[in-house]
Formats: C-alpha cells, structure tokens, sequence
C-alpha cells in the first residue's frame, strides 16, 4: 500500500496514538487488509510498540492480515437468526464455496465470515455480500444467490 | 497517606490507602498464592488463584486480592471450602496446559487437584502474561507480546527485536512457571533469525 | 444556517420551523432504516420521488426518509400523513397508485393495510394497530416522523427543550437530583441507577471527566440501540449533553459497533449539525458550557460492550478487561472520571428533564422505572422494536403485541439478555418484565433482546451456541473465563454429538459456579447464565441427549436422521430436486431414499415434502429403517386414460 496514503490518514486523526484503532480501520478500509508494512510504518510514526499493534490487529476481528477476496459474504450467527436455522445456511455456504469462516478461497473470489446481528432480526437467516442484504435464506437457495456473484 | 484497618483471617492488619489486599497480606506475613504476580510488575489480575473471599457491608464477594483495594473494616478470609474449590478447578484447567510444571504441582498438591481433570491441550503456556509485561514495563523493548483472543490468546516474539535483544537478555526466562517461553523463544529463532556468529550454539 | 445564542433564539428558531411547515401537507414517511433498506426501502424512496416528480407534486407532497418505527417484519413500510395512514409491505411498483389513489384521491387502498388476524379486520391508521397500540412509544414512538440528517425535524418534534431547561433552569446538581430521582437504570443490561453514577462522578473534585455513549450493543438479536442511533442520533446528542452539564464534564465519545455503520454515518452528520447551530461545542447556546463529541468506531468484538475494555479499546488498545474497583466514576478514560451509559439510557434523559423525575417514575414498577425497548425476535409473529413500559407481562409482549407463535408452533422459551441471560419457559410467562423479576427466574433484563423459542428449537444447542459464542469473544486475559468457558463449550459439544457422559453434567455444574465466582469481568461472570437457566427449566433435555442420544426438538445434527418412509412417497421428486448435498436417490415413479452417507441434514426434504404426502420424517435416538429393496421402490401408476 502507497506509503502516503498512509501517512495522510495518520495525519488526518493528528497523529494521535488514541486513535490507533481508527486509524488502522481506516486503512482496512481503503486497503482491504494490512500488509505487514502498513502496520510497521503506523508503528514508526504512532511511535506505539510493534507488539500492541500486532495483538490489536489479531484481537479484532475487523482487521484482515491477508488478502481479501472480490466479495465479502457475510453469514448473519445471530440467536435470532441461529433458531431461524442459520447453522444450516453457513454450512451450505462452506460447502459451496469451499471455505470456512475467515478464509477466502484461493481464487480470490470469496472471503467468508460470520457476523453475529446486522440487526436485520425479521429477515432472518441473513447473509451479506458486498454490503448486499439477502434475506430469508435457507440451504434451497443459497446457491442460486451466489451465483450472481462473479 | 492515612492507615486502612482492615481483618485478615482473623488477624488486624493495617495498611496505607491504595494499597491491596495482596500487599496487606504479605506485609503481615500472611500468604495467598499467585500465579501472575511479581513485585516489579503492576498487578495483573488475570490467573485469578489469588482469589480471597471480601465482606464488607454485609455482602460476601470473591475477589482477585492482587488487584482490589484495602477497604476500611474490610473483612477478608484466605481460605475457605469456597475459596479451595475454586482455586482447585483453576490450577486443574491451568495444569491441562501444564502438567508437569513445578510451581502448579506444588499447589496441586496443597489444593487436591486433579493434573487430568481435563483432557490435554496443545500449548503448555497458562498466559500468566509475566514475559510480555516485563518485557513491556521492566525492560521497555516489547520482544514478546499477546496475539488473537479468548482460547486462541497466545504469546508471541516480535521477531525483528527478538533477533537484537533476547540474546543478551532473557531476564524474562527464569520467570516463566512453564518454560514455554524458553521453547517459544528457540522456535522463533529457529524459524527467524540464525544465532550470532560470535557464539556458535555448540560452545552454549 | 443560524447559530443559536440563547434559549429565546432557541425558542424563535424552533416556532419558525413549525410556522414553516403545514400540519395539513400530505408527507409521505419511509422508513429508511438498516432493516427496511435491506427490505428495498431506497428503491421505494426512489420510486415515489420519480412518482412525485412526474405528477409535478414537488410543491405539494413532501417525502421524508426516516428512522426505524420498529414494525420491521412488515417493512418496507410508510405513514402517510395527516391521516396517519399506515401501509405495510410497499414495493416500488406501488408508489404510483399510491400517490394517486391515496394522496391525491384521499382513498386508502386496502390490500396494503395490517390486517387483524383474530378479527380479520383491516386497520387503516399507524396507532391503531396492535402492535403498536399496546406499546408506549416515549422513546421510538418519534422516529416515523423524524429524518435523522435533520435537525429541523428534531426541533419541530420539541427537541432540544431538555437541554434549554437544563442548562438554563437548573444546575448541574439538580441535574443529578432529577436523574436520582426518577430512579431511571442503566438499560445496557446491569441496571445500576444511573443517577447514582452521575454523583459519584459529580462529587469527583477531578476536573477533567469524561462522558460515554456506548453504543457497541453486541448481543446478538438486539438491534434497538442501532434502531434509536441510526433513527433518533438528536436526543442520544441531547442526553448526553445535559449529562456531561451534570456531571462537569467536557468532552464526550461515541462508541459504536463497526458492524453498524449508518448509524456511526447519521450520528456523525447530527454532531456536526449540532455543532453549526450551537447545541454542541463551545459556548452551548450562550450558556458559557462547552462539550465537544467524537464518534469512535469499534472493530468487531463483543467484549468492548464491557465499560472496562470499551474504556481500552478507547485508549487505542486491545479489549482487554480491567479489574473494578476502581470503577471508571473515579478511575475511568484515561484514568480520569468517566461516566459511561448505554445509548438508550442517555435517550431517556431529555424525557425526564422535560417531564419532571416524579413523572417519569409513574411509569413501571417499584423497582424498574420507564419504559424498555425490546428486539422482539425469533419464533414470532411480529418480529421488530417494541417499547413497553416496565411491568407488562412477557404473555402480553409475545402474544398481544408480537402476535404469538407462527405456523401453529407451541412457544418453548423466551430468551432475554443474550449471552448473559437466560432462557424463561412457559411457567413464567405472566411474570411481570423488571430487573428483579426477570432475575429471580433465572435471567436477566440485558440490552433487551428478546428472542422467542418454539418446540423446534433445541434448548442443549441454544446453550451450546452462547458459549461457542463467549470463546470466541472472550478477552482471552483471565483464566476461569478463557479456559473455562472453553472446558464448558467442549461438555456442551458432547452433549449434543452424544458422545457425553452423566458424570459431565456434574462438572458442567462446578466449572459455572468456578467461572462465574473467579472472571475477571462481567463476561465471564455471567457466561454460564445460559447454561443454569437452561438445566434449571429443561434438564429433561440434557439427559435424553446423555442418555438416549436423543434431540427431542430433532436439532442436533449427529443425533438426528431424516428418513422417507416408502408407505408415503409418491415420487413428486420435489427433494429430490431440492436437495443441496444430492442425497436423495430418486427418479420418476420410484420411492425416494435419502443416502445417509450423502445427507448433511440440513432438513430441506422434510421442508419441502407436500404436507399430503409427509413422507419425510426426523428420527432421532432410535436406528434409520434399511432402505427397501431396489424393485420394491417402483410405483405403478394408475393409468390415467379411462
């Protein structure tokens, strides 16, 4: 990732080492994931030790160390969801796209996680591909919903 | 700094304002074991075998004597079958990872505990935390740190600052209840950085 | 846009707005909110807007976007006003013969009404519906008529008065005495008086402090704080600021969950609407107080909820529980005075300033004042917000208000306080909903999740699910929560593989009475709610998994098979088509079998079968019949020709 930008969103939240975790959510954002650099490099300028920025990286589930894939599914574990069946629905999903939550296919097509209440309880089972709400889903139709995506 | 008063199995104890009910104890010569704590570093909180009954106010608690504060009129017990229980179950699920540690074994045995009470599990480290916090607050380098949370929880070198300063050091090694570390630290530099040139491993 | 300097201003400003605005103007109201956005709710926006534009209406009809109303099974839903007629289910096609039908030919159009189920009536207007007739909407009740990106629109429903009569009325003491007084608890789950906590803050001769929303609301299945955020961002803004006057405080944060991200988007642009007309930043409309607000984002993880690790995770690093005391009144952010509440506390605030504390305290019981927003969810009919005030039944929330249990289904439970909670059976549906109350049974009142069970749902795998719940999101910092939490989860597992022995109920026992007695945290603390509730109510359920192997609600997958039976097929192939493993062995004119090897039992066969066939059937503790033999699988039809 392009050094400058990264200095210019650290400079955006004043360098401040409060808003490490800001800053770091900011880059995840743009970015995808954090590649080693980027975090040496918010290291150097935060002057916040390596080893909290790695367990913060690791502690959170925001954060990705690897590449994601060109569409993010999210399976909506929620309790509401979980007594609408979403257990099967993930499973089918794995099945699908041969991937288990946190991973993404080798591909680079899809990266799967779970996510627990978008807060769309009344839909339930949810699932979220690239900010895309698919509602009511179950094993049946879980395929034909994934295949709109390229 | 005003004196505290406080009841510590039966015995009057004083100690000064903000301090814990682990220093209070130790100051009277009464022990409570630990697994976390260590004088150099800031109380910790987290093996919770330092657990002490609290009455204050009519209402009983179990609290981590190493982190909760003197009380006035505060009465404390060190022992007790609650107490025992709970210290019991802790050093067993501490012993899945570490069975064959000293400083367990020895509590084992005063506590009754069951070394394969449960099944065992795949890293022999109980995250006591005392490597990553003397690194942190004694030594200031930051070589070893947590990663990832809940079970997953682990320790782990920083590689690039492992390779300049644990040669030199490990002050962090004789703390370790487990020797973990040690093993943690050999793997890190096997699969990172050689040793110096200056002093071959055969002539360690 | 005007800078405000002084409550008369305020009042000028306010009254200008309203003289603005006709109360006689058709505006159309759709709720914009997460769940009906995902429902298509901007498509219908768009749709009438194109309608409006075409019809050359612009002048005459106004549309506004708004917050959640909380009906949300029924979305995408809107309230046309004046006459407040309420239309449920809209599609875009619809907005057509709407604005034609309805706003200028002043007709409703019957097939988009609520209709009764028991009375099989249909009911044209928003407050008459019983969903929401047996609710008391102080706090949600105003989101249908607010567009969140509006200050205006705050204004005009009386905003910002709370914060004229504080700042002007009152001191910051009497603040205090009022909140005391009203006897108002936190509603992010552990209920302590909030009032209580703003004097331990107050009295600290610190002189800076620090206020917090939190707004992390991780329970799963709650969504009520994302809904008053997202749809109401002012009055959280208002609260928080007559507390930060209250307390002495000076800078406050917003923390809310990544995973919400309008709500982080619309409580921004409030912040800084506020700001530009001088409800918030320095000099608060020419009070002499200043408060400036930051909005903090979290990054995915549940135990930020917890005030201790939220206060970390604040500071820049990992969410990793601190001991109390001291508690974060005296030692907080920084380790300065903090005075943390729950989004919903805070949105209660402006309503007791406004009503006066002995008001406030008319509504509920003795020991839980107010009202409570609750996520009604699961197995119910009316899924979405509820607002009741303290000291309804539960009966009257499920049946009354979330029309009972769909499909004809029998009600089994009814889980409130997610992960810390507990799960309440049918014995204790008449007790009435208060933080005490909800404790004795075993629960907890929590953030105010809901969520309602039927005979299908498996209470073992209900627990199990809280606590494969808690080891992920655990802090991982002290031992009893991680590794104990771990060891319950692993019982748990066995139980519902079969694999476990009685013996592992005994330890399942002590390792909840450990865990909870020794966390560092609430966490950890309340993790084994879950698992007591459900052995207290449904113990029989654990031992027919120990002991027969057997899921009586056919959920847990290693103990449960589906089988055809061969007296009942007639061949439609319809599972056969649907199954997503291919694990049924079908064809034209053979009875179906279902491959067990093959089968993932993921229970689409048994949904699918026609109920006047029902061949498919769930087994579970007892042995799957051998399939028949290849030539007894042919069905001979009748021939048709006669």
């Amino acid at each position: 990732m392009d050094k400058d930008k990264i200095d210019q969103i650290i400079a955006k939240h004043h360098s401040d080492a409060s808003s490490l975790i800001q800053i770091l959510l900011e880059i995840q954002s743009v970015n995808r994931w954090l590649p080693k650099e980027a975090i040496e490099r918010v290291s150097k300028k935060l002057k916040v030790p390596l080893d909290r920025i790695q367990h913060i990286v690791t502690f959170y589930k925001s954060f990705s160390l690897v590449p994601k894939g060109r569409h993010e599914i999210h399976v909506c574990t929620g309790t509401a969801c979980h007594v609408r069946g979403a257990p099967r629905v993930l499973d089918t999903i794995q099945d699908l796209t041969g991937i288990k939550p946190g991973e993404t296919d080798s591909e680079l097509k899809f990266s799967l996680e779970t996510v627990n209440c978008v807060g769309c309880c009344a839909l339930g089972p949810v699932m979220v591909i690239d900010g895309e709400y698919h509602g009511k889903i179950a094993p049946a139709n879980s395929e034909d919903v994934l295949k709109n995506y390229e | 700094m005003s004196e505290i008063i406080l009841d510590i199995d039966g015995k009057e104890v004083s100690a000064r304002e903000e301090t814990t009910i682990l220093e209070a104890a130790q100051s009277a010569g009464i022990f409570i074991p630990t697994l976390c704590h260590h004088e150099k570093l800031n109380s910790y909180g987290a093996c919770r075998i330092c657990t002490v009954e609290v009455e204050s106010r009519g209402r009983v608690s179990l609290v981590a004597s190493c982190v909760y504060p003197v009380e006035s009129g505060l009465i404390v017990r060190t022992r007790s079958e609650k107490i025992d229980k709970t210290r019991k179950m802790l050093l067993e699920l501490a012993m899945a990872h570490a069975p064959d540690s000293e400083v367990l074994r020895e509590l084992a045995q005063e506590y009754g505990a069951d070394k394969d009470r449960f099944e065992k599990e795949s890293s022999f480290c109980i995250l006591c935390g005392l490597c990553v916090r003397y690194c942190a607050e004694v030594k200031g380098k930051n070589a070893v740190g947590f990663i990832d949370r809940g079970a997953k929880r682990e320790i782990s070198f920083i590689p690039e600052i492992a390779a300049k300063e644990c040669w030199d050091c490990k002050e962090c090694f004789p703390l370790c209840p487990t020797s973990y570390l040690q093993a943690a630290y050999v793997l890190t530099e096997a699969l990172a950085f050689p040793p110096k040139s200056s002093k071959p491993a055969s002539e360690e | 846009m005007p800078r405000i300097n002084s409550p008369a201003e305020s009042e000028e400003f306010r009254k200008d707005i309203i003289s603005k605005r006709d109360p006689n103007k058709p505006c159309i109201s759709i709720c914009t909110g997460t769940g009906c956005l995902a429902l298509g709710a901007a498509n219908v926006v768009a749709a009438f807007n194109d309608e409006i534009k075409k019809q050359g209406l612009e002048s005459k009809v106004d549309v506004r976007e708004t917050g959640c109303p909380g009906f949300c099974e029924r979305g995408p839903l809107i309230v046309i006003s004046p006459e407040e007629i309420c239309y449920l289910q809209v599609q875009p096609e619809d907005a057509k013969e709407i604005v034609s039908q309805t706003i200028l030919g002043k007709k409703v159009i019957e097939r988009l009404l609520y209709v009764d189920p028991i009375e099989d009536k249909k009911i044209t207007h928003e407050s008459e519906i019983p969903f929401y007739k047996n609710q008391m909407r102080y706090l949600i009740g105003n989101n249908i008529k607010i567009d969140p990106k509006s200050i205006d629109d705050y204004l005009a429903t009386g905003g910002y008065a709370a914060l004229v009569k504080a700042l002007f009325k009152q001191s910051p003491e009497q603040v205090v005495e009022q909140v005391k007084n009203s006897k108002l608890r936190g509603r992010g789950g552990a209920g302590f008086p909030a009032g209580i906590k703003w004097e331990f803050a107050r009295n600290n001769p610190e002189k800076t402090k620090y206020v917090i929303v939190n707004a992390d609301e991780g329970d799963p299945g709650a969504f009520m704080d994302r809904a008053v955020l997202e749809g109401n961002p002012f009055s959280v803004l208002e609260g928080l600021t007559i507390g930060a006057y209250a307390i002495g405080s000076h800078e406050g944060y917003i923390y809310v969950r990544q995973e919400y991200p309008l709500a982080v988007e619309n409580v921004t642009g409030a912040i800084k609407q506020a700001e530009a007309h001088g409800f918030l930043g320095k000099n608060i409309l020419g009070s002499g107080f200043d408060f400036t607000v930051k909005v903090h984002q979290g990054a995915g993880a549940f135990v930020c909820g917890e005030e201790t690790s939220l206060l970390r995770s604040l500071e820049g690093k990992a969410g990793e529980a601190t001991s109390k005391p001291p508690f974060p009144a005296s030692k907080g952010l920084w380790g300065k005075p903090t005075n943390i509440n729950n989004v919903e506390t805070w949105a209660n605030v402006p309503l007791i300033i406004n009503q006066g504390a002995d008001a406030f305290a008319a509504i509920g019981t003795e020991g839980s004042k107010g009202t409570k927003i609750f996520s009604l969810v699961g197995k119910v009919n009316n899924t979405g917000l509820v607002e009741v005030p303290m000291g309804i039944t539960l009966r009257d929330i499920i049946y009354k208000i979330g029309g009972g249990i769909p499909d004809g289904k029998k009600f089994k439970a009814v889980q409130t306080g997610g992960p810390s909670g507990g799960c309440i059976p049918e014995e204790h549906l008449d007790i009435k909903v208060d933080f005490d109350e909800l404790a004795k049974v075993g629960a907890i009142m929590g953030s105010g999740g809901m969520i309602v069970m039927d005979e299908d749902t498996c209470m073992v795998d209900v627990a199990r699910y809280f606590l494969n719940f808690l080891t992920d999101e655990s802090c991982g910092k002290c031992a009893p929560c991680r590794e104990g939490v771990k060891q319950m989860h692993k019982i748990l597992a066995d139980i519902s593989e079969g694999k476990a022995k009685e013996s592992d109920l005994e330890l399942l026992e002590q390792l909840c009475e450990v865990i909870g007695d020794a966390s560092l945290c609430g966490l950890g603390k309340t993790a084994p709610n879950p698992v007591l509730s459900t052995l207290r109510y449904f113990r029989d359920e654990y031992e027919a998994h120990i002991k027969d192997k057997r899921c009586p609600a056919y959920v847990c997958k290693e103990l449960i098979s589906f089988y055809i039976d061969p007296e009942k097929c007639l061949a439609c192939q319809i599972c056969f088509r649907k199954c997503p493993a291919e694990a049924v062995i079908g064809g034209k004119n053979k009875i179906h079998i279902i491959d067990q090897d093959k089968c993932t039992k993921c229970g689409t066969c048994f949904e699918v079968c026609p109920s006047r066939f029902s061949a498919v059937s769930r087994l579970s503790g007892e042995p799957v019949p051998s399939p028949i033999p290849e030539e007894a699988r042919i069905i001979v039809r009748k021939s048709k020709s006669k």
